[in-house]
């Protein structure tokens, strides 16, 4: 994208006024979308975009500036304007050279290309997908199919002499789904989503996500209202990941930690949960949605265990919290494009799976409630409050899966949450979800084995 | 922070900015990409162009500072009825042509649908709203961050029981857009915008609680860095020693902030495509009672107070005021072009796009209820309902609210009414009925309407009868 004495330069004029870091992200993003609704193939969409981000840090302070212009005399401009807020230091010149980076250590699969995939075969997935969600029953109503795919080159230089690349292809395929009944309308949702390109249809069946979607609009057409209060609840594998996403992994994010604005700031070396839970960040999982070879500030994709058998190791670091502590990144400093700061996320975030049959602990649960599929979730990372949505939920009574129940959210607190998990199964799955934080989204995955909590306020309105 | 476990659901910003006041390089930019158009084809060219600033200030310092300026394109292309999109963040010459060879190529593939057809103008007068601050322009870099600093400030010294500023934010930006298509549509607008937010921790022991403060406007002057912290301050030091609430059914009384979600919920059950394709709880009900005789409920996107005010829609036709809810009865549904054409009724020139990477759809973007007596504020509402739930914050509502079913369950924190006032903090409980029933358990609507950020007014709104779950 940007040659080497080019980068060299532009770095050089970022620190020309004082500062003491200097870095530029560069990126080429190309994506592109397919809708199928009501029937219809609606839109089929196209975008390019490409530019790069300038930062200059300056003691506390980070100047960012970010242009769509690649060409060396725009690179210059923006690296004046991010070098605006080291005005006020020392100044004087300093001549930067980066060196190319040993290959960026390949995170499984993600380097692979996603165009393998034409326009033709996405509509004909879209297609088989309507048809398979509406032959699983006339009550199913509306379908909606969508297929993504995007293919983003990264490069990142910085004053450190450190100069990395990557390429991340991404495909997601989803499906919602309307079911009509006389007690009015229900929703279902299914997606699978990788850091693949069209592989990801090589390993899974666009039929198989129409039929889950379609199958929980159905059965919520006879779903009771969720109870209120506090029950039990099993949690399946997969989408229950969430729970540790809001209970504890943003709490775990350093710039969090450095204002004190977590629950878990200065809780290092103590148990925070229960033994059952250790709880992993790991970038690198073969071609999950979180996954990537380096991330957004050029450090490589790594596993870090956040919490070992309840007690709590370590937090999620990016450069900057970093440096601030004299150690190194966590590879977890990631941003949504150029146009963006990077900042301390998750990648691909889950508990490790524990021995017991998921069987088993339903079957040992006299009442609660099963929660088969989330839909996502928000946390307060200062009070530890968190709340997190069922989009398939049944009764469990006498040990057994009952009655579905309507939509609701649960709430609780984190620390206290996570001390009450008493059952961890062995059948463990990962979910793909996009993450929100201080405006910009990236991709996660998430995951569990099947996992019981001993007591959670259910939001529902049934007395 | 807060997650959605689809992978294909992003943070775009709903509307785009649409005052008078004509960007001439953008209209003949896009007046020269349309009149590349074949015979047989239809094209729409949108373009748009900001610029933006961002100042981050803690302990004392600048912890952040963007600038940046981006531009883009989207160009619509309709051809025997099949529509391709194609977008890029650039309006270099170099990626025009190769924008447009993309969106034809996406049309091929679409299903034919007589419906789609790009917007035609229909002789309704656009009424000029005025969102462009001329100062915003000269206030120096250095200003802003003072700004951003004084806000830091005086958070932090606002209460002895503000432990820790998470943010002080200054942020500034202007966007002009303009839109041309070969069917006869011309229009162009641009706008600016000024905000600062403050979120503050409160701590008192053991126990932190949090609370966000803003103020808004169209620029720089008239920044009140004081009603930001008090705000945040107020509602960070109430919520101290909250603790679990009790379960039961309540009256709940929403904040003004909280009131501006709940009626963006509502609104995507009015929309015209929505209710076409059988996705909305209001499909097929126009002319029944949805709701308590009280409830009027008008999208009136003319009113230049409204912070996402327009002069043209997304589709270049005049914004309008429309009546959706009157007296309890369901009136209208909101059209673009196409699902106008679907429901075989006109555009009410509701069309919004997330700027240009994004096609039109119907939506709101001025939804206001009609409000109660004169003087009707948030005192006045709390004594008239004298026992319930204030809500302060909601979470999940992503999660938990979904405009299909029309199931609602929240989570929330607020404190109690008791004796027609705010009584004792409450945490970590969930607040739970269906949007159906919360429209005809309306209990009283605020006099007390403030534009904020988003798609509809702040206004205290009164629902009766949700399940409270909580101890």
């Amino acid at each position: 994208m940007i040659d080497t004495p080019v980068l060299d330069k532009v770095l050089s004029e970022a620190l020309r006024h004082g500062g003491d870091f200097a870095e530029v992200f560069a990126e080429d993003r190309s994506t592109s979308s397919a809708l199928l609704d009501d029937g219809r193939v609606e839109e089929l969409s196209s975008g390019r975009e490409r530019g790069a981000g300038i930062r200059v840090v300056s003691g506390e302070t980070t100047g960012f500036a970010h242009t769509a212009d690649l060409s060396e005399s725009g690179l210059l401009r923006a690296a004046e304007a991010a070098s605006a807020v080291a005005r006020t230091g020392g100044g004087g010149t300093r001549t930067v050279e980066v060196v190319p980076l040993r290959s960026a250590g390949a995170g499984g699969g993600s380097n692979r290309p996603a165009g393998s995939g034409t326009k033709a075969e996405t509509l004909e997935l879209l297609t088989r997908a309507d048809e398979a969600a509406r032959a699983t029953g006339d009550a199913v109503t509306q379908v909606q199919a969508g297929c993504g795919s995007s293919r983003r080159q990264v490069l990142i230089a910085n004053s450190e002499g450190l100069l990395a690349r990557d390429e991340q292809a991404r495909t997601r395929f989803s499906v919602s789904c309307v079911a009509t009944g006389d007690t009015g309308l229900q929703t279902g949702f299914e997606s699978a989503a990788r850091t693949l390109g069209f592989e990801l249809f090589d390993e899974v069946s666009v039929e198989e996500l129409a039929r889950l979607a379609a199958g929980r609009a159905l059965s919520k057409l006879a779903a009771r209202p969720a109870p209120s209060g506090e029950l039990p609840v099993v949690l399946a594998g997969g989408s229950g990941g969430i729970l540790f996403h809001e209970a504890c992994g943003h709490g775990l994010e350093a710039d969090h930690i450095v204002k004190d604005a977590s629950v878990y700031t200065g809780r290092v070396g103590q148990q925070v949960a229960s033994p059952m839970v250790t709880l992993v960040d790991d970038g690198t999982v073969g071609s999950e949605w979180g996954t990537f070879a380096v991330d957004d500030e050029g450090r490589p994709a790594q596993r870090n265990v956040l919490i070992d058998h309840g007690v709590l190791t370590d937090y999620l670091w990016d450069y900057l919290r970093a440096r601030k502590e004299g150690r190194v990144s966590s590879g977890n400093g990631r941003r949504q494009t150029y146009q963006h700061l990077p900042m301390v996320r998750m990648t691909n975030t889950f508990l490790l799976p524990g021995d017991e049959d998921p069987d088993e602990i339903v079957a040992q649960t006299p009442r609660g409630v099963y929660v088969a599929k989330l839909g996502g979730g928000q946390v307060n990372t200062t009070t530890g409050d968190f709340v997190f949505g069922t989009t398939e939920a049944y009764l469990i009574e006498g040990g057994k899966i009952t009655e579905p129940l309507r939509d609701a959210n649960l709430i609780g607190n984190g620390p206290e949450i996570l001390t009450r998990i008493d059952a961890v199964a062995t059948d463990f799955s990962m979910t793909p979800g996009t993450c929100g934080k201080d405006g910009q989204s990236v991709p996660v995955g998430c995951g569990q084995a099947t996992m019981r909590l001993t007591g959670v306020t259910i939001g529902g309105t049934a007395e | 922070m807060s997650t959605t476990l689809d992978p294909g659901r992003t943070g775009t910003d709903a509307g785009d900015p649409t005052p008078p006041g004509a960007p001439e390089d953008l209209l003949a930019l896009a007046e020269r990409v349309a009149g590349w158009a074949r015979t047989g084809e239809d094209i729409e060219v949108y373009v748009a162009r900001g610029d933006e600033t961002e100042i981050r200030a803690y302990a004392g310092e600048v912890e952040s500072l963007t600038s940046a300026t981006s531009a883009g394109i989207g160009i619509r292309v309709v051809v025997d009825h099949r529509l391709g999109f194609a977008w890029a963040g650039s309006l270099d010459d170099s990626v025009l042509g190769e924008t447009l060879a993309e969106a034809r190529d996406n049309a091929t593939f679409a299903t034919p649908d007589e419906h789609v057809q790009l917007a035609v103008p229909d002789g309704v007068a656009a009424i000029p709203v005025d969102l462009w601050d001329e100062g915003l322009a000269s206030v120096p870099t250095t200003a802003k961050v003072e700004l951003a600093l004084a806000l830091e400030a005086q958070a932090r010294g606002a209460d002895r029981r503000i432990r820790q500023v998470d943010h002080a934010d200054y942020g500034d930006g202007s966007v002009e857009m303009a839109l041309v298509s070969t069917t006869g549509i011309r229009a162009s607008s641009r706008k600016t915008s000024g905000f600062l937010s403050v979120g503050v921790i409160a701590g008192d022991g053991d126990a932190s609680q949090t609370g966000g403060g803003y103020s808004v406007g169209r620029g720089f002057e008239g920044l009140d860095p004081g009603k930001a912290t008090a705000d945040a301050v107020l509602r960070a030091v109430r919520l101290l020693g909250a603790t679990k609430g009790p379960s039961g059914r309540q009256t709940v009384v929403f904040d003004r902030r909280v009131a501006t979600t709940l009626l963006s919920v509502v609104s995507s059950a009015l929309s015209g495509e929505a209710v076409a394709k059988g996705r909305s709880f209001f499909a097929g009900r126009i002319g029944e009672v949805v709701g308590d005789h009280s409830l009027t409920l008008v999208d009136d996107p003319t009113d230049p107070r409204a912070y996402a005010a327009a002069t043209y829609d997304a589709e270049g036709l005049a914004c309008r005021r429309n009546v959706l809810i009157d007296s309890g009865v369901l009136r209208a549904f909101l059209y673009d072009t196409v699902s106008a054409s679907r429901a075989g009724v006109s555009s009410t020139g509701s069309a919004v796009r997330g700027g240009f990477s994004g096609t039109p759809g119907p939506g709101c973007r001025a939804l206001t209820l009609a409000p109660g007596p004169e003087g009707y504020d948030e005192e006045a509402v709390l004594a008239a309902v004298g026992e319930g739930l204030f809500v302060q914050s909601m979470t999940g509502v992503h999660s938990g609210v979904n405009p299909i079913s029309g199931d609602f369950s929240v989570g929330a924190e607020g404190l109690m009414i008791r004796d027609g006032r705010l009584a004792e903090p409450v945490r970590e409980i969930t607040v739970a009925s269906t949007l159906q029933r919360m429209l005809q358990s309306l209990v009283a609507v605020g006099a007390d309407v403030e534009w904020l950020p988003g798609i509809a007014a702040g206004q205290t709104l009164a629902v009766g009868d949700m399940q409270i779950s909580g101890v």
